[in-house]
Formats: structure tokens, C-alpha cells, sequence
């Protein structure tokens, strides 16, 4: 199903998947280092980084503090003067307590100093609801670093993603913000032992399709190709395609796909409005408006906090059967 | 204090350098050659040149929304400096920054910054680097007592003396916090009192005083060198000017009378009397250090409006840096 850069060899989880990334890059480079909260000695609450302070010691995997803005600019300061600092902040919401390092100061850095300085920061951090963890510890935020300049936003939809687009991120010489997905952390995927990187801004057609266009960021990618599996009864032959970078965005493929199939629908977990959706839907009429049978779709969260009950939060995350539905619906046979 | 004559020379040098910097660039602005907004350094002088005397190109600093007078004293290049401030492609920052974002990488100057408390965190991120790399560069971090209010300084604070980082934080204490004096702004008198919460020396001195400035500094900076860990230094100084622009009298959040009395104690006044006792200057010899720099001001300002505004192009460049333009 899907398309490779590198050749497949074994079946690895997306927390593995992102910790033999670090592993390998860490290795590769000795101006590397990880810091974050708990990411040490405890190898990070979800994993990620299990078995690299023991690897490469306390002084590249640095376990800080609870202060976002400080690990944050600490990343910042250390990235102005050489160094290449993968900041781990723990969950997405967190990024809350550090945006003026994020989006006053990291993104910002380069263009006040005329071009002078040199930022190769990756901050990775877990997004994403479903586990019963409530308003602060399930966002997906990704929508507000799409909208800064000077910011690169990748969202991994599953082991593959998470090793490529990590290795990167890592590797590119500007801010780059990682957005995983906690729920996909179990997920098993064929994925290389050798390092390999997935290009930014390139999207992925997961699945070719000839008269539906899909777009799905992060977690809603695999909900989106059992939706296609589904609409399939309905005639439907739906097109998947996984931008994997949101910032800078592949426009190209996701109209190209669109002027072939002139129906589309972008499908996240993030609240619907003003998310990433919305850019992609303005983006496909300006550019594909004359093949279009329909209004651009969009499925996402509804506009409320994450709520913590189970029944209360599987009413609010989208899944397969919402994207099923939505498309049923923009094509009046809901 | 063991100190040579061309240091006391040299500190002079870089106090009037920066007195001078400023006031012309005040007067641009008030004749409306200077857009934006500029946070004057005056007043302010013995704290950059006596803290700056003890560093190389190597050791870097964060400064603040009044960071002219930090990059003077680090050696900044007039030329690139006023550049900037008239929006000019041959600034430092090509004309993006302006004032509160002016930054010399290749000096160590890791930027004037435009959020207060935004450079204790950049800070100790430098200083980290330093020490990961294992050499002997030191961090200083400036800042103001508005800025020991914010969150940011809290952390780095607890961060820098947690992983002994070879950083000084230099807490410019001028009284006010924008247009909010400390009294309005916080309950302790001496920032250096939070030192001690950091489990880090907190020393406080003379800010109009650069010869005590310049001991002091040095104390802590070789404490940062050989690994010992983060210091506060705190320097009793004062704006004279207001907190954006040149006005400094007949404000509605401070006495003229207060204003008076510290100017009694201007830090260069103060310093060329120092050096008359000791012989090593005269007022003729201090009337040819100020004309020497007030030519290479002059020259300075020419450079800048000769020189073009950024070209339409530029507009869209330098966002982000292309894979293989950089290290």
C-alpha cells in the first residue's frame, strides 16, 4: 500500500521507529544533543528516548527542570552557537508555557538578524487525544506553527513517517517542529534499519484513488484509508494522500490530485476551525476551482475542549466512521 | 585592583563611545531620520564598558530592548549600527531588526531583543553550548529589574546554577521597569537577593561606578571560566533618558529632582575625574577622545543615508535557510 524512499526490511513501532532515529542521529553526529523533561534517565514518558542517556551519557541527553521556556531557549541558545538540540517537550499542550521562545524568538531569529543566524532546532512533542487525558495532555496544535514563518511543521501518520520525517528534521539547518501522535506509538510498520529521510514539504499518495481526493494529517491518514476501504461500496475510488510535512505545504500534489478526482475533503484530529483544513480548502479552490464538483469537505473535532470521559471524548475525536459519513453527506447520499 | 592604564583608557573609550552613539541616534530620531521606536542606553554606560572590558569576540551576550549601548561596547561597528537604525540594507540586520533586534553573531552579540526576560533562556542555551564543547567562553546575559519579574529569568536562573553553567547574569537595576519604578513593580530592593534562591552568588555594586562595575565583573566572569558556575550581579544604575526616546525630565512616574540627583552621578563624569586624580587624563584629552568619536559618528551616519533601503526581493529572504547555505 504504501510507497517507499529506502527499502522495507522489518516491522518496527512508531516509538521505536522515533527512538532509533534519535539513536542513529545521535551517533552520527556529535553536536546532537536531547533535552527535556524527563527524557534522561527515565528515557521520556512515552518511550522515545529509552536506552540514549545510557548510550550517550548525561551530557547529551539532558534531563532539565519542568520549565518550558527555559529548555526552549535553551535549545535556541545553543543551536545560535553551533550546536544541533533536539527539545523534547513532553506533551503538545505544553507548548503553551514556552510560545514567545517558540514563536517570538526561534522562528523570528533568522529574519531580525538579516539571514546571519543559523537555527538547526527540532522540537518533538506528542499530540493528540484518545487516551483520557483531558483538555491539557490531548490537543493538536499544529495549526498555530503553520502559521509563523520561519517554522516547519511535519506530522508522521505512522512508523515510517515518524523515523524519516525525525531524521529530517534533525538534519535541516531551521526550526522544525515534530508533531507525533501519542495513540499511533504502539503502531507496527515495516521501516529501514539505515538512516533515511523523508524530504520536507513533499507530500505522500498513499493510496491512488481516481475520483475522491482525501487529504489526512497525522493519526487521521489511517483513519482515512479504512474510510476509502469503506466508500468503496459506494462506487467511490478514493485518493489518500498524506501531506507528512504541513509547513512548508505540498500544494501541488493535494490540486494536482484534485483537478484529477474534483472532489475533495481534508480530514484531522485538531478542532475544525481554524485548523490546517481550512488553509488546505482556500488553497485547492484558488487553485483548482473550475474542477471542483463540490464544496471542499472538512472533518475534524468540534469546537470544545478535549473532554475527558471516554464517552464524552469518542464523541469528539474523528475517526473513519465520521470521515465515511461527512463524505456521504457532501454527496447527499447521507 | 590590578588594572593597567590602557584598560582605565580603554573603559573611558567605550563609556563615551556609547554616550555619544546615543545621543546622536536620539537626535535622528526626534528629526524623524529614525523611525520606530529606541531605547536609549545613557546613564546606563559603566554597566556595558566595565562588564564587556573583561570579554573577547569569543564569549557572547544577550542583551535587551536597550541593547545599543551592549553592542558599542562589544565592538560594534557604527556604521552597521546606524545602517540599522535607518532601515538600511547595509545594517547588521539589512534593515529587518532595526533598534530592538540589532545583533552581531560574529561578535557574539546574540541580539538586542524586543520581549522582556526573552534573554535569560537564549542565554544559558550559549552557555551550555560552551560548556558541551569544553572551552572557556562565558555567557553574560543582561537584563533589567523589570525583566527579574518574568518566568523566563526564573527558570534560566535555576537552570544555569543546576548545571554550573558558565554564565554571569548581569541585572541592569535602573529603577524602572518601563514607566513602573521598582518600588510599583516588586517588594525587594536588591535583585541580588534572589540569588541566594538559586544557590548562586548574588553580588551587588555601583552601576554609575566602572571601575566597580569592572571588578565585580570580573570576579564573576572568572568564576564562570573555570567552571565554578552562574553569579547575579546586580548594578545600581540609572535611564537618564525615558524609557523610549530621549525625554527624561518632567515625566508623570518619576521626580525631575530624582533625575537631577543621579545625574550628579553620571558614570563618565564620575570616571574622568577618577582619571584627572590619577593623571591620566586631562580635560583637553577627554575633549579629543569625544571629537575623535563624534568623527567616526559622523562618518557613521553618512554611511547609513547614503546607503539603500533593502531591495523589493529582500522582503521574502532570509526566513529560512536553504539546505546547504549554511554549516
Amino acid at each position: 500500500m504504501t510507497t517507499t524512499e529506502a527499502p522495507a526490511t522489518r516491522k518496527l513501532a512508531y516509538v521505536s521507529a522515533i527512538n532509533e532515529a534519535l539513536a542513529q542521529l545521535m551517533r552520527s553526529d556529535p553536536n546532537i544533543f536531547i533535552a527535556g523533561e524527563d527524557v534522561g534517565l527515565y528515557g521520556s514518558v512515552f518511550g522515545v528516548t529509552r536506552g540514549l542517556m545510557k548510550e550517550f551519557g548525561e551530557n547529551r541527553v539532558v534531563d532539565t527542570p519542568i520549565a518550558e521556556s527555559g529548555i526552549m531557549g535553551l535549545g535556541l541558545g545553543a543551536a545560535a552557537t553551533g550546536l544541533r538540540p533536539v527539545i523534547d517537550i513532553m506533551f503538545m499542550d505544553f507548548i503553551g508555557v514556552c510560545m514567545d521562545e517558540v514563536v517570538n524568538q526561534i522562528a523570528k531569529m533568522k529574519y531580525m538578524f538579516g539571514g546571519k543566524a543559523t537555527l538547526p532546532i527540532t522540537i518533538h512533542t506528542m499530540a493528540g487525544g484518545g487516551m483520557a487525558m483531558a483538555a491539557q495532555h490531548s490537543q493538536s496544535l499544529e495549526a498555530w506553527f503553520c502559521h509563523v514563518p520561519g517554522l516547519k511543521v511535519v506530522m508522521p501518520s505512522g512508523p515510517y513517517e515518524a523515523k524519516g520525517l525525525m531524521i529530517a528534521a534533525v538534519r535541516d539547518d531551521n526550526p522544525v517542529i515534530v508533531v507525533n501522535t501519542k495513540t499511533l506509538l504502539g503502531m507496527q510498520a515495516e521501516v529501514p534499519e539505515d538512516m533515511y529521510e523523508i524530504p520536507l514539504g513533499k507530500a505522500h499518495v498513499v493510496r491512488p484513488g481516481s475520483n475522491f481526493t482525501i487529504i489526512a494529517t497525522g493519526r487521521m491518514v489511517g483513519e482515512s484509508l479504512k474510510a476509502a476501504e469503506e466508500l468503496a461500496a459506494d462506487g467511490l475510488d478514493v485518493e489518500v494522500i498524506d501531506p507528512r510535512t504541513l509547513q512548508p505545504f505540498d500544494t501541488e500534489t493535494c490540486v494536482a490530485s484534485v483537478r484529477k478526482t474534483h472532489r475533495a475533503l481534508i480530514a484531522h484530529e485538531a478542532v475544525r476551525f481554524g485548523g490546517i483544513g481550512a488553509e488546505i480548502a482556500a488553497q485547492i479552490q484558488e487553485e483548482a476551482f473550475d474542477f471542483l464538483d463540490m464544496p471542499v469537505g472538512r472533518v475534524g473535532a468540534p469546537f470544545a475542549p478535549v473532554p475527558f470521559s471516554p464517552v464524552l471524548e469518542k464523541q469528539y475525536i474523528p475517526d473513519a466512521a465520521r470521515v465515511v459519513a461527512e463524505v456521504r453527506r457532501l454527496l447527499g447520499r447521507a | 585592583m590590578d588594572i593597567s592604564n590602557d584598560t582605565l583608557l580603554d573603559l573611558h573609550h567605550r563609556m563615551v563611545r556609547i554616550r555619544l552613539f546615543e545621543e546622536e541616534a536620539g537626535k535622528l530620531q526626534e528629526s524623524g531620520k529614525v523611525p520606530g521606536a529606541l531605547h536609549l542606553y545613557v546613564g546606563e554606560e559603566a554597566v556595558a564598558a566595565g562588564v564587556m572590558s573583561h570579554l573577547s569576540a569569543e564569549d557572547q551576550i544577550t542583551s535587551t530592548h536597550r541593547g545599543h549601548g551592549h553592542l558599542v561596547a562589544k565592538g560594534g561597528d557604527l556604521r552597521k549600527m546606524y545602517a540599522e537604525l535607518y532601515g538600511r540594507s547595509t545594517g547588521y540586520c539589512k534593515g529587518k531588526g532595526g533598534s530592538m533586534h540589532i545583533s552581531d553573531l560574529d561578535l557574539g552579540m546574540l541580539g538586542a531583543n524586543g520581549i522582556v526576560g526573552a534573554g535569560p533562556p537564549i542565554a544559558i542555551g550559549a552557555a551550555f553550548s560552551n560548556k558541551y564543547r569544553g572551552t572557556d567562553r562565558v555567557t553574560i546575559c543582561f537584563f533589567g529589574d523589570g525583566a527579574s519579574n518574568e518566568g523566563t529569568f526564573h527558570e534560566a536562573a535555576n537552570m544555569a546554577a543546576l548545571f554550573k553553567l558558565p554564565v554571569v547574569f548581569v541585572c541592569e537595576n535602573n529603577g524602572f521597569g518601563e514607566f513602573t519604578s521598582q518600588a510599583r513593580h516588586q517588594a525587594i530592593k536588591d535583585v541580588a537577593d534572589r540569588a541566594a534562591g538559586y544557590g548562586m552568588p548574588g553580588i551587588i555594586t555601583d552601576g554609575m561606578d566602572v571601575l566597580a562595575v569592572y571588578e565585580a565583573a570580573g570576579e564573576a566572569i572568572a568564576r564562570a571560566r573555570r567552571g565554578a558556575g552562574p553569579s547575579l550581579l546586580e548594578c545600581k544604575t540609572y535611564r537618564f533618558f525615558d524609557h523610549v526616546g530621549v525625554r527624561g525630565m518632567g515625566v508623570v512616574y518619576r521626580e525631575d529632582a530624582e533625575v537631577l540627583e543621579w545625574r550628579k552621578r553620571d558614570p563618565i563624569t564620575l570616571f574622568e575625574s577618577r582619571l584627572e586624580e590619577m593623571g591620566l587624563l586631562t580635560t583637553e584629552a577627554a575633549a579629543q577622545v569625544r571629537e575623535r568619536i563624534l568623527f567616526e559618528i559622523r562618518e557613521a551616519i553618512a554611511f547609513a543615508e547614503a546607503s539603500p533601503f533593502p531591495a523589493e526581493g529582500a522582503l521574502m529572504e532570509d526566513i529560512y535557510t536553504v539546505r546547504g547555505a549554511a554549516r
